[in-house]
């Protein structure tokens, strides 16, 4: 689903310029539950903006779905990211005057589906979720979990093929953070690809395998006990 | 791509109801502005209505003729010889210079510009006294107030009666007394009153201190056979009565032994220029209304790009939320434009329904034209659709800015603003 080869990227700081990714070799099958590990600087979110195709890397292959990512203007990254990604923030990112039905409706409007669809689509995700009752409530009505459930709807309604999640539970607690877990877990039973970035040592633990990064070249890349126990 | 996608425009209304504030305080500038524009060109409107209804009844392409003393010693004549008209100069005028549609001659009583005594019932007034014809009418219609004006069996017919003017009415007559049909006596010759006019509140020549009767009448009264005072011109609509006026002036300084370069000789005046002086003014007055409209609607368009440009900044992470789900850039440069040009329209209508207001209000205390030029002070549908047409075209580019400012950033930075 995701493959990366030889993959590096480094930002202009001044006159030096920062190598954040030093030439990273990744390979993620579809129906995978992985989680990138470091800490910060190691360059996860760097790799997750370029998997997320938010970013451009500079050298090396990637492919997505099996699709070589080149030549990337903003509309194509655009219409690749609607079709094929879901994207789940620490910060939730949703939109703040629009209801939880409208947010998670959203991917969908931008991909052209018509508006009674969307609709109807939409609650599915939230029933999804647990949230249809919380359908027309906006975003500061809810609770921090409450949000980033309608995040994973929003991420989860263009049915993409992979979702990928920044520190999702980074701006909850723990309790919340398991539910969130959980239910990451089982979009992932139901087949999807999960791609969780985070620091936290728990979280990764989740996963059904865990790659640590540290400054910008991967460390380990081992399966869980968890997966064995399976 | 569809412009009237119903949920492009959700998405637009919603952005703007979401601070509602913020967003009538953005369209007040072009709402003031389309004001400004609309009150400007329908008060403008209104004076030129104003105007036209004062010369209306009056021939605008007409000048006027008459004879005063030489200025120049011209073939052994000397200066100072009084230039007279008679009935064969309007013959020769007619037959010369075929620019000309009407010449109504006139006879006046006395000296030029003076005033002969009128008598009734031992009152007495210094009027001035005329032999018209009824194509004065042409020229100046008057506002008849009792009975009317001369006419063509008065001419054919001699007949001895005459029209006077208000004054000549307060001066002989008590008040609230019956006029029509009545006598008055001018050196020694009856007239029997059949009109009472009074001076119009536009363009007046005679004033209302005045007495005419036929031209016939007067020929016979008072015995000025073939002579003639003045005369009233009209020229065809399509010439310019000012080249007209300089054939007329030398074919009849030709005729009447009148140096070419004497300049005292022949009197005249050429009404069309003070026409064309008031067309002028009004246009000018125009053209300086819509000017100063134009910027004042600029500045108010460059008021609400300048707004959108602070809400786009304000809503970066939005507009990045927006891109990573998979807004294109034309999407949402295409939103930020919509908003533009819906803010500008929808202050602009309430501006065009505020201001047309404004205008009928005007128009109920003012528009009669009754004390000064001024009727109907409205705007032309014509008016209505350009300065409509502008302020879309300006809004479209004036949110052009902001749209490009909106994608201009790239949705990974736009996501890491907070």
């Amino acid at each position: 689903m995701i493959k990366i080869e030889n993959l590096h990227k480094s930002y202009p700081m001044g006159k030096e310029s920062l190598h954040v990714l030093k030439g990273l070799n990744l390979h993620i099958k579809e129906g995978e539950f992985v989680s990138i590990m470091g800490s910060s600087g190691s360059g996860k979110s760097t790799l997750l903006n370029i998997v997320g195709l938010l970013d451009i890397h500079d050298e090396g292959n990637y492919y997505l779905n099996g699709q070589l990512i080149e030549d990337l203007d903003e509309k194509k990254a655009a219409v690749l990211r609607n079709k094929f990604l879901g994207f789940v923030f620490q910060s939730f990112n949703l939109i703040s005057y629009k209801t939880a039905l409208e947010n998670v409706a959203l991917p969908l409007y931008y991909k052209g589906v018509g508006r009674k669809e969307r609709q109807k689509i939409a609650l599915e995700y939230l029933e999804k979720v647990g949230l249809k009752k919380w359908a027309s409530h906006l975003p500061n009505e809810l609770s921090g979990g409450q949000k980033q459930r309608v995040a994973i709807a929003r991420a989860l309604v263009t049915q993409p093929k992979v979702v990928l999640a920044d520190e999702p539970t980074g701006a909850l607690d723990s309790t919340t953070s398991n539910s969130v877990m959980e239910m990451l877990k089982e979009i992932n039973r139901e087949g999807m690809t999960v791609f969780v970035i985070t620091h936290e040592e728990e979280i990764a633990e989740e996963t059904d395998r865990i790659v640590r990064l540290k400054d910008g070249v991967i460390i380990s890349d081992e399966l869980t006990n968890k997966k064995v126990s399976v | 791509m569809k412009l009237f996608d119903r949920d492009l425009w959700r998405e637009v209304f919603s952005t703007l109801t979401k601070n509602i504030t913020r967003t009538i305080l953005t369209t007040l500038g072009v709402l003031f502005a389309v004001i400004i524009l609309i009150m400007l060109l329908g008060t403008t409107n209104g004076m030129k209505n104003g105007f036209d209804k004062l010369f209306k009844g009056t021939a605008t392409n007409s000048i006027f003729v008459w004879g005063q003393s030489t200025g120049k010693p011209y073939k052994g004549f000397e200066r100072g010889r009084r230039v007279k008209y008679t009935f064969d100069d309007i013959i020769l005028l007619k037959e010369n210079i075929k620019e000309i549609e009407e010449i109504s001659p006139r006879i006046q009583l006395g000296e030029h510009r003076g005033s002969v005594t009128v008598n009734r019932n031992g009152q007495s007034s210094g009027s001035s006294v005329y032999g018209d014809f009824p194509s004065l009418d042409d020229f100046a219609k008057k506002n008849l107030i009792e009975g009317r004006f001369l006419n063509q069996d008065d001419i054919e017919n001699s007949r001895k009666i005459c029209v006077i003017g208000d004054d000549v009415y307060k001066l002989l007559y008590k008040k609230e007394e019956n006029v029509i049909g009545t006598y008055i006596e001018i050196n020694g010759v009856y007239f029997q009153v059949v009109g009472v006019y009074r001076k119009n509140k536009n363009i007046s020549f005679d004033g209302q201190n005045t007495v005419h009767i036929p031209f016939t009448t007067y020929q016979k009264a008072f015995n000025s056979g073939n002579r003639i005072g003045w005369m009233a011109i009209t020229v065809k609509s399509k010439y310019d009565a000012g080249i007209v006026l300089t054939k007329i002036k030398k074919l009849l300084k030709l005729k009447h032994d009148i140096h070419p370069k004497d300049a005292r000789a022949i009197g005249s005046f050429n009404l069309s220029q003070i026409f064309s002086g008031i067309n002028a003014f009004t246009m000018v007055l125009q053209g300086f209304s819509f000017f100063i409209g134009i910027f004042t609607l600029l500045a108010g368009v460059i008021a609400i790009s300048n707004i959108l440009l602070i809400t786009v900044k304000e809503r970066t992470k939005e507009i990045g939320i927006r891109r990573a789900l998979g807004a294109t850039p034309k999407m949402i440069k295409r939103q930020i434009i919509l908003e533009a040009i819906v803010l500008t329209v929808f202050s602009g209508l309430i501006g065009f329904v505020i201001s047309v207001a404004g205008l009928s209000y005007l128009d109920a205390k003012y528009g009669s034209g009754e004390d000064f030029p001024f009727i109907n002070p409205s705007v032309s549908f014509t008016q209505l659709i350009v300065s409509f047409l502008l302020m879309l075209f300006l809004s479209l580019l004036v949110g052009l800015i902001p749209a490009r400012k909106a994608v201009k950033m790239k949705p990974i930075e736009a996501l890491r603003e907070e």
